[in-house]
């Protein structure tokens, strides 16, 4: 494995999606944000039955309104305090009524680096390839009735 | 964020022949069945289904004219197929899930430069 403190550079590919931002906020603040499992779910928007823990499963609940039947489990991966955390799930498990437990997952990993004033944010997510088609194609319909609440409400901030 | 809204507008505007032609228990099954067994003929699709041939064949146009299927002649056969290429399902989905970390980027840091 390489060095987990930088993310690799890799834009073409269909396997990972890479986010990055820069906050005016202190690197401590952030990773509280990022770690701490109550503040987490806070600006995700799901509600965490537990702390993030190393190799340890915790459930959380969606919280956006039409979304509360909703449960995601997230395994912990790494914690490197203030620098690096990382844990896997199934994207877009979002009908309750499949079982995905035997699927592949996805790897979210959260890069934090001081930048000036503030705090640069990386956010990855990777392994999308190994994802079964049919499952892309089921995601890709259910998201269609969540993307024409978050269009409406994207349309009330613009207008 | 406009831009941002904008590049989502089009991309759902697009997709919503997918959509429709998805919104059927059905071809959902079709299509599933395309993406685990390959490319089959409409006899081995309507085996075990209880759904006649004749409906099998116009739910696998329905999802044609969507860009999700297509057919091709095998020797004497005519198979049908998924179409995942023309409809880079791979890239759209993935340029969903990269919408929702958008969305997902903005409240976080809305919510750690509020000085919450």
């Amino acid at each position: 494995m390489m060095a987990k403190a930088q993310p690799a550079q890799d834009a073409a590919s269909t396997d990972r999606i890479e986010k990055s931002l820069v906050v005016r906020a202190p690197r401590s603040r952030v990773w509280r944000a990022v770690s701490n499992a109550k503040e987490f779910g806070a600006w995700f928007g799901m509600k965490l039955e537990g702390d993030f823990v190393e190799n340890a499963t915790v459930r959380g609940r969606i919280t956006h309104k039409g979304y509360e039947h909703i449960t995601i489990d997230l395994l912990v991966q790494r914690i490197e305090p203030e620098r690096y955390f990382s844990y896997r799930w199934h994207p877009n498990a979002i009908d309750m009524s499949q079982d995905y437990s035997a699927e592949p997952t996805t790897l979210v990993e959260f890069f934090l680096e001081e930048a000036g004033e503030g705090t640069s944010i990386t956010i990855i997510e990777s392994g999308f390839d190994r994802i079964p088609a049919t499952r892309r194609v089921e995601a890709f319909r259910m998201n269609a009735k969540g993307w024409d609440g978050q269009l409406k409400s994207i349309e009330r901030h613009v207008s | 964020m406009s831009r941002r809204s904008g590049a989502a507008t089009l991309r759902v505007t697009d997709a919503v022949p997918v959509f429709a032609a998805l919104a059927d228990a059905t071809r959902l099954r079709l299509v599933r069945r395309l993406s685990v067994d390959g490319p089959l003929s409409i006899t081995r699709l309507s085996e075990g289904t209880g759904v006649t041939r004749q409906a099998i064949t116009r739910h696998l146009y329905a999802l044609g004219d969507a860009g999700l299927v297509r057919n091709a002649r095998h020797g004497r056969e005519r198979v049908w197929e998924l179409d995942l290429k023309r409809l880079e399902y791979a890239k759209r989905y993935l340029d969903q899930v990269s919408a929702q970390w958008d969305a997902a980027a903005d409240r976080l840091k809305a919510f750690v430069e509020d000085g919450s």
